[in-house]
């Protein structure tokens, strides 16, 4: 049934609505990436098989919804029982009889299953009431965790092409870019670009055929909130997309998924089908005359891929390199023709600010930076997931507000933020409120919204060393600076880590890394030194303690550290004997247990499963000291 | 993969079939062709050129700049340890070290029987599970060096139905 009216789409809207409050019981089995990692899919059988089989028991009508990610996947599998909005963590296939019994027919809370609150070691069984979630805003990921993204009435339901249908049916292409203007609205993939400007230079540009283009290559590692916004509510993309061709006159788009997302490409393939069948995309959708259709197209696996110009090149069958900045995709993208191109993120904050209004998008935020901002939360914090909060909310904020804090409460050291392009803020910048000239003023940068907590046990001289073989492999080639800066830095960072460090590699580094800052071609050289110039800015002294002391101060480097059991403090529990991968480590559970440092590789196992930190590490060089091969 | 699969023109025609045969296609046939070769077999890539129409000295910059695709026949089960920053952090390298004492290769590599490829990806989405380990199509979530034996079998029993 395709819709070709308004009438016709408001009454499409009210008949998903009754459908889905006729549901008035819903179980909702998590079902993103990281649950379904954790067996998600067979607690959602089991729950399903166990309804049916209680059928005539279960009081009213109970369904069991598959959904996108909850982002608290630390606690995964997750289930919430709607209405009530009771929160379940760590679900297991064989609870789904008890949460059946108890909990839908019975109508109990099972205390067992209900989130505990680390800080105040209480349970909470309100997904609302969660600290995770209770500080959250939540705009482009609205319907994530809510709706069943292989259900469009469902997505619909809460709220899904509303946006749309006011932008067709009482707007000109005009207005909308002027409401994406007054929202404020920048690009979510990295470098904050206005996203109403590049929409006008779009429109205005000569020609007839133009592309709307969606980036879903999302390469930052540590990253992966466009992952489940294609996974968890793909609709929020196709809408946006559909008003930005709108918007700037075109009538084919193409979302470009990362290889290493295949359900995002199962979700977004199946959410085109229904959104095509309904008449909201392809020819004369909702009966206003505008065509605009959408093709997937699967990345390669590059990383520079995700640079725009690059992305385009892959789209056209070519291998993925960079072009000139001067050269405007507005004006010449994709097949040189005019091309608009946004992050997923951004198209899917694009339907709420049509359906709710700029003005309403720019009251959250800060002077420059409007609206609410996605960020993938992980590393060595307790609550590791996803969240989406108002731009200008601090670091101390996310990472001990609804991050809980440093896993095992450790010492905070730094945050990594921007992927590869960026770099590490330190604790004495915990107070600063993020948003984009904020990060660009600390030395790092938003990027994809990665946000990668270090504890003292990171030794940030080898932190740097990993982003820089990681730019190593995937730097292009095409340009000199980039290609050659990263491979001698990497060589001088590889001995820097392994303690053949000399004086002079500081500022050997530095002056590479001007260089490449200004004679590389695209974003990836040019930023490719941040991380290790943010890592110098705040942590120099690391730097120098490889390099005069041979040490490691973290205790990381394996070349340069050594490992030992304190005596006293060790109670004989054997954990470190059963993680030890080479068998350095002998002792009788309850005995004093020893680590043997002719056969230790100082991989740090032991250190990390101690219970009662027993462990402790010491520069390699005293070992000689000691009388130690 | 045995040779003889890969010289079986049949799976190539239908790929071919499936897309207009002009440069744009190449990423996406490649990409159909890995998947049903397990590699990009050499004979196929000139017939590929062919209908195309594209340079074959094209399709093998290609083929050599994407991660995706490999020109050298694949193990029968695909180890792929994440090595993003999160999962880096969390202690990857463990598994990478174990990985190559267990089965003898370093990653990129293929064990002699054809059982094993070993890869590492920059990061798979599944962040807040890190350290992340694919065995197959199986993610495991918090993977432990110590527990590697039990992923890899469960990989083998998969592979072997
Ligand atoms: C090396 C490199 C990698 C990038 N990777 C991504 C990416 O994975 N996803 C993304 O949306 N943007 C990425 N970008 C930024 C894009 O070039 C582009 O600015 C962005 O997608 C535009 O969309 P936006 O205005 O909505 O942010 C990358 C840029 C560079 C230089
Ligand atoms: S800066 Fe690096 S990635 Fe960008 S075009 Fe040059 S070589 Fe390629
Ligand atoms: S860094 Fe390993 S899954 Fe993201």
């Amino acid at each position: 049934m395709r819709i070709e009216s308004e009438q016709a789409f408001q009454r499409f809207v009210a008949q998903a609505r009754k459908r889905s409050s006729a549901r008035s019981r819903e179980v909702l089995v998590c079902c993103g990436t990281g649950c379904l990692a954790n067996g998600s899919a067979k607690v959602a059988e089991a729950l399903a098989a166990e309804l049916a089989k209680r059928g005539s028991d279960v009081p009213v009508a109970t369904f069991t919804k598959r959904t996108g990610c909850h982002g608290f996947c630390e606690r995964g599998p997750l289930v919430v029982l709607q209405p009530q909005g009771v929160l379940y963590t760590r679900v297991k296939p064989r609870d789904a009889a008890e949460i059946v019994e108890k909990s839908v027919i019975g109508g109990e809370v099972i205390s067992r299953l209900v989130y505990k609150d680390p800080a105040s070691g209480q349970r909470i069984p309100g997904y609302a009431e969660v600290p995770f979630y209770q500080r959250q805003t939540r705009v482009a990921m609205r319907n994530i965790g809510r709706i069943d993204p292989a259900d469009i009435e469902d997505a619909v339901a809460h709220g899904a092409y509303a946006g749309l249908a006011k932008a067709l049916f009482t707007m000109t292409p005009e207005q909308v870019i002027e409401e994406i203007e007054v929202a404020g609205l920048r690009g979510r993939g990295g470098a904050g670009f206005p996203t109403a400007r590049k929409w006008r230079s779009c429109r205005a540009a000569a020609g007839d055929r133009k592309f709307v283009v969606c980036n879903g290559d999302e390469g930052d590692p540590g990253a992966f909130k466009d992952r489940s916004i294609m996974e968890g509510d793909p609709h929020s993309v196709i809408e946006g997309m559909v008003i930005g061709a709108y918007a700037v006159g075109a009538h084919e788009g193409f979302i470009y998924v990362r290889d290493e997302y295949p359900l995002a490409v199962v979700h977004l393939t199946l959410a085109l089908e229904q959104a095509r069948a309904r008449g909201l995309l392809g020819a004369n959708i909702l009966g206003t005359g505008f065509d605009f259709d959408i093709r997937i197209s699967r990345g390669g696996g590059a990383f520079v891929c995700g640079e725009s110009s690059a992305l385009m090149r892959s789209r056209e069958g070519k291998v993925g390199e960079p072009r000139a900045k001067y050269v405007h995709a507005t004006e010449r993208g994709l097949f040189d023709l005019p091309t608009v191109l946004n992050n997923v993120e951004t198209w899917a904050d694009v339907g709420a600010i049509l359906a709710r209004g700029g003005a309403w998008f720019a009251s959250m935020g800060t002077a420059k930076s409007k609206g609410t901002k996605a960020f993938s939360l992980v590393g060595k914090v307790k609550n590791t997931g996803l969240i989406e909060l108002p731009m200008g909310t601090t670091l101390r904020e996310i990472i001990y507000g609804i991050g809980g804090g440093v896993l095992g409460d450790r010492p905070f050291k730094a945050v990594q933020t921007g992927g590869p392009s960026g770099g590490c803020v330190p604790e004495s910048l915990l107070d600063l409120p993020v948003d984009y000239e904020k990060l660009t003023e600390a030395g790092s940068m938003m990027g994809s919204g990665g946000m990668i907590v270090m504890d003292d046990r990171t030794c940030m001289v080898e932190v740097a060393r990993y982003f820089l073989q990681f730019l190593t492999e995937e730097s292009c080639g095409k340009c000199i600076p980039c290609r050659e800066g990263l491979h001698q830095m990497l060589a001088i960072f590889e001995d820097l880590v392994a303690g053949r460090g000399k004086s002079g590699d500081i500022e050997k580094i530095e002056r590479l890394a001007r260089g490449m800052q200004l004679g590389s071609l695209c974003e990836l050289g040019k930023s490719a030194p941040n991380p290790v110039l943010s890592t110098l800015r705040y942590f120099r002294s690391e730097y120098e303690a490889h390099i005069e002391r041979r040490a490691c101060p973290a205790g990381i480097c394996r070349e340069l550290t050594a490992y030992e059991i304190v005596e006293t403090a060790c109670n004989g529990c054997h954990a470190c004997f059963k993680v030890c991968p080479v068998g350095a480590i002998t002792g009788k559970i309850k005995e004093l247990h020893v680590i043997h440092h002719d056969t230790c590789i100082s991989c740090g196992a032991c250190f990390d499963v101690c219970p009662t930190q027993a462990i402790r590490t010491f520069p390699k060089k005293e070992l000689a000291e000691r009388g130690v091969a | 993969m045995s040779a003889a699969h890969a010289a079986d023109p049949k799976p190539l025609e239908a790929i071919l079939g499936a897309y207009p045969a002009e440069e744009a296609s190449l990423i996406q046939i490649l990409q159909d062709v890995h998947r049903a070769y397990n590699y990009l077999p050499c004979d196929v890539l000139a017939t590929v050129a062919k209908t195309l129409g594209v340079p074959l000295a094209k399709v093998y910059s290609v083929g050599t700049f994407y991660k995706a695709f490999s020109l050298q026949p694949q193990g029968r089960t695909i180890v792929k340890v994440c090595t993003g920053t999160a999962c880096h952090i969390r202690g990857a390298a463990q598994l990478v070290d174990e990985l190559q004492r267990k089965l003898g290769i370093k990653p990129g590599e293929t064990t002699p029987d054809m059982g094993f490829t070993v890869k590492t990806v920059n990061c798979v989405g599944a962040c807040a599970m890190a350290p992340v380990l694919i065995v197959g199509e199986t993610y495991h979530g918090n993977a432990k060096a110590a527990k590697l034996d039990t992923y890899l079998a469960a990989g083998e029993a998969d592979d072997a139905d």
